[in-house]
């Protein structure tokens, strides 16, 4: 990442030209700093995106150790390994940590590196809020991390902290614990902001909105639904600590409170974010398919209305994660509708992506192989979605391992594993670089046995009777759930190799050209392999430029 | 799909190699009641209309995958947009769930259609056990699970029903609509009976509504479905479903106890008997969370062995009990347990683990705080 141009064109410098007390002297001094204070203070969206990257990857682990825990404890019948209340923490950890600081950073790192290159911006629109976003996270996640070392011990009542589990009957760690929540989410409020920003203003001159990568267009979309559902996950936690410390009976029933307000803020939050965890994921897949099929992306426009369709109705179905709270008949039905209804956009998706493949110059690269088993792993976990939906049928499914299976086809196979394409993708740009592509297939063929061992038999688990977030089952469940151990150990060791192939990728390997796919169209691939850290100082001329 | 039934295949012959082989299926459950009955086929509708889709996008995915290789001299076509085939996968979806969402409505509704039962219980959750109250008739249960430590630990062999076996199930009549109203003194909890195909959150401060007509005389169980601490995996749901004149017996064997149990609170009861009916009181309510020897699980669960603070104030001591400590997880117990249940764990805790106040507390005392 040696930089290579002059420090002319960058945001920072057109804001010293008016006046500003920045000079060009401190600009080359920030950019050769070297040290932990180089990453510290830097202000480059393509060092925050590494950052944000390298956080996700660190959190992917942990969050990924506590996993294995739990599948260890589970592995047969009985307490052998942990006790309950411990249990209680490392599900509860395991989701928050998975959630705010795996997935979300792990997206967030990706549009800082690729918005920017794909849009033809010299940078973020807002680069030291970009470094103050990022910087919050490893402070929340330590302080997230440490209540496990608190009296009482961490977070215990799951990732969704239903009340009054998490208020009246709470470890007192549940303070910090509200706290860390908060940071992440002002970092991802600002992310979000300074992506809008970027992408609406900084646009190189040429680019219509509909010329848009989906990558980036499903970026947009995603962050304006941070903008509107984090200040109500930091509304419905500050509400917590006022029941907490303040005497206050926002979810206490015997003040008059209401446990069911809990419910309807978080998921209001909830199902919003859920999206925010998939649709840039559909960005990725939507630009990788095309490149491997080497045939333009099937019905790019609708790909944009089903994006936005899909974003619009996520604020419209948030109940159907409480249909067995006792609601109104009328509101069982408009939810079960509406949820419904999501499947639509949802499936003209798949159904793009599908029509991309047919009739195209297919190859099996390590990106695309994540691509292809994205599209197929996300939809059973889209099937299951649908049968969720059906309220009388949800009754049964809902709190059992089915909804386990369920979310983590849509979270694993599908955001995660549209993450490590994206990495494979975009390795040698970043890099300059080929990714060790034998070893890239390794992992990709263990990662996916793995992850269906894992994740499949959870259906019948659920289905058969198993409650989610039990500690212990009873016997008829123990074939499920040991096939599932073997899973989860299997995919858990796998991304040590994923490990493996970054560092070794970083390290050296195959140079890539600029064009470092021979399908590949977009803006990105126009600079050279590795991007150097100022690229697009003069907007690009983009009027030969072939789009998508 | 493709995967799926390839991993149902290898599962399949995964099992047969355990010894551990208790599985009663793979599947939902059927269950004994019409509703049941209506949900399993809602499920299955919608299953099969899934792998139907399935096949047909997976077919055309791998298909494309197989015949548009370039290592087959695949050429790209160009083609990129086409208005009709958009609407026409954007109309069809759309219709398919329509006609999915008419049966279901039906169901739904008669779901929530728990008007002109036979009998009302209410179901009160608490951590950890279920507390059903047969309204009207004065009778009322506790429910806990009644599955040995030892075979937890794995210092036993596990029963037949580990986990989901009680000591006093859930009796109801078969051929009754029996009305089941959820609340909870504490967290939220969810009464789950697959085989009745009822899943009802248990929420403090409300009360909800369900309802079910068993069809056969048998045992169904089932597990509380909603995190509610510690011992959320500790808290089965069993249902005895019985003809109606076994039933009748039983709620009449059951009544007249109940009026055996309140005659004791007016006599004078001895140190001794206090202290082992509080121990059998203790073991099975307090101490899942103050522990077997009143060690507690410090900050959230005080330890009452060698409480000083406690031990030097009676008044207190039975004030916690009896009317809980606000803000804390500490219950209530007025409510839930007899007077004579709430002297004898007094004075059992007071009397136990080196606490060695000789206090006796009277059932007669109780009941003049309660109720005065």
């Amino acid at each position: 990442m040696a930089p290579q141009s002059p420090p002319k064109a960058t945001l920072e410098h057109s804001q010293s030209a008016s006046g500003s007390a920045t000079a060009d002297g401190f600009q080359e001094e920030h950019h050769y700093r070297s040290g932990p204070l180089r990453w510290l203070l830097t202000t480059n969206h393509k060092e925050i995106g590494s950052l944000y990257l390298i956080f996700s990857l660190a959190m992917f682990m942990i969050g990924g150790a506590m996993a294995l825990v739990i599948r260890l404890e589970l592995f047969q019948p009985g307490l052998q390994m942990i006790q309950p209340e411990f249990f209680n923490q490392m599900t509860t950890m395991h989701g928050l940590i998975m959630v705010f600081g795996a997935v979300m950073p792990g997206f967030v790192g990706l549009a800082n590196w690729m918005i920017p290159l794909q849009i033809g911006a010299p940078d973020m629109a807002l680069p030291r809020l970009n470094n103050f976003s990022f910087w919050l996270l490893p402070i929340a996640f330590t302080l997230l991390l440490s209540t496990l070392l608190m009296p009482g011990g961490g977070p215990n009542f799951g990732w969704t902290f239903y009340a009054p589990l998490s208020t009246t009957y709470a470890p007192p760690s549940t303070t910090f614990f509200i706290f860390a929540l908060h940071m992440a989410g002002i970092s991802s409020i600002l992310g979000a902001i300074n992506i809008i920003a970027t992408i609406l203003n900084l646009r190189a001159p040429g680019m219509r909105l509909m010329d848009m990568t989906l990558f980036v267009w499903t970026w947009l979309i995603t962050a304006f639904l941070l903008i509107a559902v984090m200040p109500v996950l930091a509304g419905v936690i500050t509400m917590m600590l006022l029941d907490i410390n303040f005497g206050t009976s926002f979810f206490n029933a015997a003040g008059g409170g209401d446990p069911v307000l809990f419910q309807h803020l978080f998921w209001f939050f909830g199902h919003p974010e859920v999206y925010i965890m998939i649709l840039p994921a559909f960005g990725i897949v939507s630009v990788i398919i095309p490149t491997f099929a080497r045939k333009r992306l099937f019905g790019y426009a609708s790909m944009v209305y089903a994006t936005a369709a899909i974003a619009i109705l996520s604020f419209l179905v948030w109940a159907h994660h409480m249909f067995a709270v006792g609601l109104p008949l009328v509101a069982e039905l408009f939810f079960m509708y509406t949820t419904l209804l999501i499947a639509v956009p949802t499936g003209v998706k798949v159904f793009n992506w599908i029509t991309t493949l047919f009739r195209g110059e297919i190859t099996f690269e390590t990106p695309m192989l994540f691509a292809l088993a994205f599209v197929v792993l996300f939809t059973i976990g889209g099937f299951s979605g649908l049968m969720l939906a059906i309220a009388p049928a949800d009754f049964q499914y809902h709190d059992t391992y089915f909804v386990v299976a369920h979310f983590h086809y849509v979270l694993v196979p599908g955001a995660v594993f549209s993450i490590m394409a994206a990495v494979y993708y975009w390795l040698p740009k970043w890099t300059g670089h080929y990714p060790d592509e034998r070893l890239g297939r390794w992992h990709f063929w263990l990662s996916v046995i793995g992850v269906n061992l894992l994740f499949f038999p959870m259906h019948f688990a659920g289905l058969a009777g198993m409650p989610r977030r039990i500690p212990d089952y009873a016997l008829q469940f123990a074939d499920f759930n040991m096939a599932s151990s073997i899973g989860g150990f299997l995919f858990g060791f796998s991304q040590l190799l994923f490990i493996w192939v970054v560092v070794k990728c970083v390290r050296g390997g195959v140079k890539a050209p600029a064009n470092a796919w021979d399908g590949a169209t977009d803006l990105e691939w126009t600079v050279p392999s590795p991007a150097p850290l100022h690229t697009f100082e003069t907007p690009p001329d983009l009027r030969d430029f072939k789009f998508h | 799909m493709r995967k799926g039934f390839a991993l149902a295949a290898l599962l399949a012959g995964l099992s047969g190699q355990f010894p551990i082989s208790h599985a009663t299926g793979w599947n939902m459950p059927v269950g004994v009641s019409q509703v049941s009955r209506d949900v399993y086929d809602l499920h299955m509708i919608i299953f099969w209309i899934c792998v139907v889709i399935g096949v047909v996008v997976f077919g055309v995915m791998f298909y494309s995958l197989f015949r548009y290789r370039r290592s087959k001299g695949a050429k790209a076509a160009e083609f990129h947009e086409h208005t009709t085939v958009e609407v026409v996968w954007t109309a069809i979806p759309f219709l398919i769930l329509v006609a999915m969402a008419i049966p279901a409505t039906a169901t739904l509704k008669n779901m929530y259609d728990a008007s002109e039962a036979d009998y009302d219980v209410m179901i009160t959750g608490h951590q950890w056990r279920w507390q059903y109250d047969y309204m009207g008739e004065d009778v009322t249960l506790f429910s806990n699970m009644s599955t040995p430590k030892a075979q937890i630990a794995g210092t036993e062999e596990k029963g037949e029903h580990y986990l989901l076996e009680v000591d006093e199930p859930l009796v109801l009549p078969v051929d009754r609509k029996i009305r089941l109203l959820t609340t909870s003194a504490d967290v939220i909890h969810s009464w789950w009976v697959p085989d009745l195909a009822v899943k009802k959150d248990a929420i403090p401060g409300f009360v909800n509504e369900s309802w079910t007509r068993i069809d056969e005389p048998g045992i169904y169980r089932g597990q509380c479905t909603e995190l509610c601490g510690k011992d959320h995996g500790f808290m089965p749901v069993v249902v005895h479903a019985m003809e109606q004149e076994q039933f009748d017996a039983w709620l009449a064997e059951r009544k007249q106890a109940a009026a055996a149990e309140a005659g004791g609170v007016d006599r004078e009861w001895g140190l001794e008997e206090l202290v082992e009916r509080g121990e059998k009181v203790y073991a099975t309510v307090c101490a899942s969370c103050h522990q077997a020897e009143g060690q507690g699980l410090p900050p959230t669960f005080p330890a009452l062995a060698g409480n000083q603070a406690l031990m030097d104030d009676l008044d207190r001591h039975i004030d916690v009990v009896v009317n809980g400590v606000s803000g804390s997880a500490m219950a209530s117990f007025s409510g839930t347990l007899s007077p004579v249940d709430i002297a004898a764990v007094v004075t059992f805790e007071r009397n136990a683990w080196g606490n060695e106040t000789g206090d006796v507390v009277q059932p007669a005392d109780i009941q003049a705080l309660i109720a005065p």
